[in-house]
C-alpha cells in the first residue's frame, strides 16, 4: 500500500470507534423511531406496524401540540437570555482574573459533580412553604405566613438557568480568553474609553461564544422534562413532557416517536442556521 | 428420568446379555460425553435462576419487602432478589414492554386492570400453583377476579389491599368538615393553591365521578366529570408524581388535602403528622398483586412467592409497608397491628370497598389518558 493511500485511510481508522458508537447508538435507533412514527397503537397498547400518517397528521395539525411547543420554545428562549445576562459578566471576570482562574473555574464545575436531578430538588428545600427563605423571612417578621414560591413558571425558568448556566459561563470564557487583551487598551489609547472599548472591540469578539452557550442553552433547555415535573405547577409542562406522557402514560410509542422527531426538527434546524451563520467550530471549543 | 437410573438399566441390559461389552461401553461413552457437554451449560442455565428481579413501588414499600421478604428469602435459598422501584404502573408497563424477554421478572401491580393490561400485550406467564400452597391463605374474592381474566389460571398472587382515599392536614381541615365534604374537598375553592393530585388519570376520572355524583364504574356524563378534573386542576399547587413526593407535600404543609395512598398516609401518621384520612363514599379501592412477567424463571419465582405469601413474612411485609395483606383474616390470625390499618376488612368478604371495573376502565384508557393529559395541561 502506497503511503498516499495509508495516509487517506488513517482518519477513518482512528475515528472508526467514534464512527461505530455514533452508528449504533443515534443513527440507528433514529431510524427505528421515524420507523416506529409511523406505526400505529392499538386499543390494547400493542403497536401495529406499517405506513400511517396518523400520527404525524395528529402532531402537526392538532393546536394543543402546536401551542405547548411554542410555550417551550419561549421558555427555552428567557432561559437562554437569563443566562446570557448572568453569565457574561461572570465569564468576563474569570477571563479577566489574574492568579485565581484556576480555582473560579473548578467551582463552575463543581455543581457538574451533583445530580441535575438533585440540584433541581435543592429549590424545594430552599424555596419551599418550610424552606430557607421562607424560614428568614418568617423569622425576620417580613412576612406573617410563607409566602408560595414554588411550582409555577418562573421556578422552572430558575431550575434551568441553575442548571445551564456554567455552559454558558464555559463557552463565552473560551471567546473571550481567545481575545488579546492589550487589544482593549489598544482602544483606549486611541481615545475610547473602557465601556466604548468593551462594547466595540470585545463584546463583538466573543459574541461568536456567547452564540454557542446561548445555542447549547436553548437546545438543552428545549429538551427537558425533569424541571418542569419537579419545578413547575399543573400547567407548567414542556414538549419533552408530552413524548414522555405519550411513551409512558399512554403507552402511544408511535405518536412519542413522530412528537420526538417534530421537536428534533426543530432543535436541528435551529442548529442549522446557527452553523450556516457562525460555524460549529465555537461550539466545540466551548465543549471543548 | 434421572442418568443414575438410566445407567442402571444400561448395566442391567449388559448382564442380561441384551448387549454385548462393545456396544454398552460404547453408550457409555456416549452418555458420558452428553453429560460432559450438557452440565455445564445445564449449570449456567441453573446459575440463571439464582437472581430474581423484583420492581415494586420504592419507599417504604420497598424497605418492609426487603426486610421482611427478600433477605431471609436469600437466606434460606441462596436465590438473590434484585429489586428496582417504578413511580407508576404505566411508567414500569413501558419499560417492560422495551425489554428483553426474562429481563423483568416480578412486579408489585396495582389493580386489576393493570394485569388485564398485561394480559392483553402477551405479557403473561401461568403460575404452577402447586408450588404455591400458601395460596391457600389468600381471601379467595382476591384470587377469582385475576382468574377470570386468564380462564381460570393465575399469572400472579394477590398480596394486598388499600384504598386511594383524602388525606388532610388536621391543622386546617377538621376531620367533620372531611367528612362532610368528602370527595368534594378536592375541589373547594377556599383551599386553592392548597390541594394536591396525583398525575394519574384513572384516579383523576374516578374523583370526577365522585365529585359529580356518579358511579365511578360507570359515569354516564363525561361531560361533567371533565369539568371536575379542570375545577381541581384550577385549585391545585401540583400534580405530584410518586408516593414519596405526595408525602413529602403533606408533611411539609405545601398542601392541606389531596388524594392519597392509605398505607403510605398511615406511615405519615406513624411518624407524627397530624394528617387525617377518610375515604368517601365509593372510594377507590385496589388491590395489589405480585406479577410474574413472562419469560420469568418459573420455579424461582413461585418459590418467592410461597414465601412471600407465608403469613409470617406476608404479616411482617403488611406491617411494614402499612396496607393489609390478602392473607383471609378467617384462616390466619392478623396480629394487632393489621386490624387498625385504614382499609383493613375483618371480614375477609371486602364487599365494604369498590374495585374498578378492569373492562370499563382498559376499555377507556387510550381516549382517557389523552383526554387527561390536555387537561392537566390547562386545556
Amino acid at each position: 500500500m502506497s503511503v498516499e493511500a495509508r495516509e487517506k485511510r488513517q482518519p477513518w481508522i482512528l475515528l472508526s470507534p467514534a464512527l461505530t458508537a455514533v452508528g449504533l447508538l443515534l443513527f440507528i435507533p433514529l431510524v427505528f423511531i421515524v420507523v416506529y412514527s409511523f406505526w400505529l397503537r392499538t386499543a390494547t397498547g400493542a403497536d401495529q406496524a406499517g405506513f400511517y400518517l396518523d400520527n404525524w397528521n395528529e402532531a402537526l395539525t392538532d393546536p394543543f401540540y402546536r401551542d405547548i411547543l411554542l410555550g417551550t420554545l419561549r421558555i427555552a428562549a428567557i432561559t437562554t437570555i437569563a443566562c446570557a445576562v448572568m453569565g457574561y459578566p461572570a465569564a468576563y471576570f474569570i477571563a479577566r482574573s489574574r492568579g485565581n482562574k484556576a480555582l473560579l473555574l473548578l467551582l463552575l464545575m463543581l455543581p457538574f459533580w451533583i445530580s441535575y436531578i438533585i440540584r433541581t430538588m435543592s429549590w424545594i428545600n430552599i424555596l419551599g412553604v418550610s424552606g430557607a427563605v421562607n424560614w428568614v423571612l418568617l423569622n425576620l417578621g417580613i412576612v406573617s405566613e410563607p409566602v408560595q414560591m414554588l411550582y409555577n413558571e418562573p421556578t422552572v425558568i430558575l431550575g434551568l438557568v441553575h442548571f445551564l448556566l456554567p455552559f454558558m459561563v464555559l463557552n463565552v470564557y473560551v471567546a473571550l480568553e481567545g481575545i488579546d487583551v492589550s487589544l482593549e487598551d489598544a482602544a483606549c489609547s486611541l481615545g475610547s474609553t473602557r465601556w466604548q472599548a468593551f462594547r466595540e472591540v470585545t463584546l463583538p469578539l466573543s459574541l461568536p461564544g456567547l452564540a454557542a452557550g446561548g445555542l447549547l442553552c436553548f437546545v438543552l433547555s428545549a429538551g427537558t422534562y425533569i424541571t418542569p415535573l419537579v419545578l413547575g405547577g399543573p400547567t407548567d409542562a414542556m414538549f419533552a413532557n408530552l413524548v414522555f406522557e405519550a411513551i409512558i402514560t399512554q403507552l402511544n410509542w408511535p405518536l412519542g416517536s413522530a412528537l420526538s422527531l417534530m421537536l428534533l426538527a426543530v432543535l436541528g434546524a435551529l442548529v442549522l442556521i446557527y452553523n450556516h451563520y457562525l460555524g460549529m467550530g465555537q461550539l466545540m471549543k466551548g465543549l471543548g | 428420568m434421572d442418568n443414575t437410573k438410566r445407567y442402571e438399566r444400561l448395566r442391567e441390559r449388559y448382564l442380561n446379555g441384551d448387549l454385548d461389552r462393545r456396544k454398552f461401553l460404547g453408550l457409555i461413552g456416549a452418555a458420558g460425553l452428553a453429560y460432559g457437554v450438557q452440565t455445564p451449560f445445564a449449570r449456567h442455565a441453573m446459575a440463571a435462576t439464582e437472581e430474581v428481579r423484583f420492581d415494586g413501588w420504592g419507599g417504604v414499600v420497598s424497605e418492609a419487602f426487603r426486610k421482611y421478604a427478600f433477605d431471609p428469602y436469600t437466606k434460606k435459598t441462596g436465590i438473590k432478589v434484585v429489586d428496582g422501584t417504578f413511580g407508576g404502573g404505566d411508567e414500569y408497563l413501558s419499560r417492560v414492554k422495551a425489554s428483553q424477554e426474562g429481563e423483568y421478572n416480578i412486579a408489585h401491580l396495582s389493580g386489576v386492570f393493570d394485569y388485564a393490561r398485561y394480559v392483553n400485550l402477551g405479557l403473561n406467564s401461568t403460575l404452577n400453583e402447586d408450588n404455591i400452597p400458601n395460596l391457600k391463605y389468600v381471601i379467595p374474592k382476591l384470587t377469582d377476579v385475576f382468574r377470570s381474566v386468564t380462564d381460570g389460571k393465575l399469572s400472579c398472587v394477590p398480596y394486598d389491599y388499600g384504598t386511594t382515599g383524602i388525606a388532610y392536614n388536621r391543622k386546617y381541615i377538621s376531620d367533620d368538615e372531611a367528612k362532610e365534604k368528602g370527595a368534594k374537598l378536592l375541589i373547594d375553592a377556599a383551599y386553592k393553591g392548597k390541594i394536591g393530585a396525583w398525575s394519574d388519570w384513572r384516579t383523576r376520572v374516578w374523583y370526577g365521578s365522585l365529585q359529580t355524583g356518579q358511579d365511578p364504574n360507570d359515569a354516564t356524563d363525561m361531560d361533567a366529570v371533565w369539568q371536575a378534573v379542570r375545577t381541581n386542576r384550577d385549585l391545585l399547587l401540583k400534580y405530584w408524581q410518586s408516593g414519596a413526593e405526595l408525602m413529602s407535600l403533606l408533611a411539609e404543609e405545601e398542601i392541606y388535602v389531596t388524594e392519597g395512598w392509605s398505607g403510605r398516609i398511615y406511615a405519615l401518621q406513624e411518624q407524627g403528622h397530624d394528617i387525617g384520612y377518610i375515604d368517601p363514599p365509593n372510594g377507590f379501592g385496589w388491590q395489589e398483586c405480585l406479577f410474574v412477567i413472562k419469560g420469568s424463571p418459573m420455579e424461582a419465582c413461585e418459590e418467592l412467592l410461597n414465601f412471600m405469601l407465608a403469613p409470617e413474612t406476608s404479616i411482617a411485609v403488611a406491617e411494614g409497608q402499612n396496607y393489609p395483606p390478602a392473607l383471609d383474616p378467617k384462616k390466619v390470625d392478623l396480629g394487632k397491628k393489621i386490624p387498625t390499618l385504614p382499609a383493613f376488612d375483618p371480614t375477609g368478604t371486602l364487599d365494604g370497598l369498590t374495585f374498578a371495573n378492569p373492562e370499563y376502565w382498559n376499555s377507556h384508557e387510550q381516549a382517557w389518558s389523552k383526554m387527561f393529559g390536555r387537561i392537566q395541561k390547562g386545556y
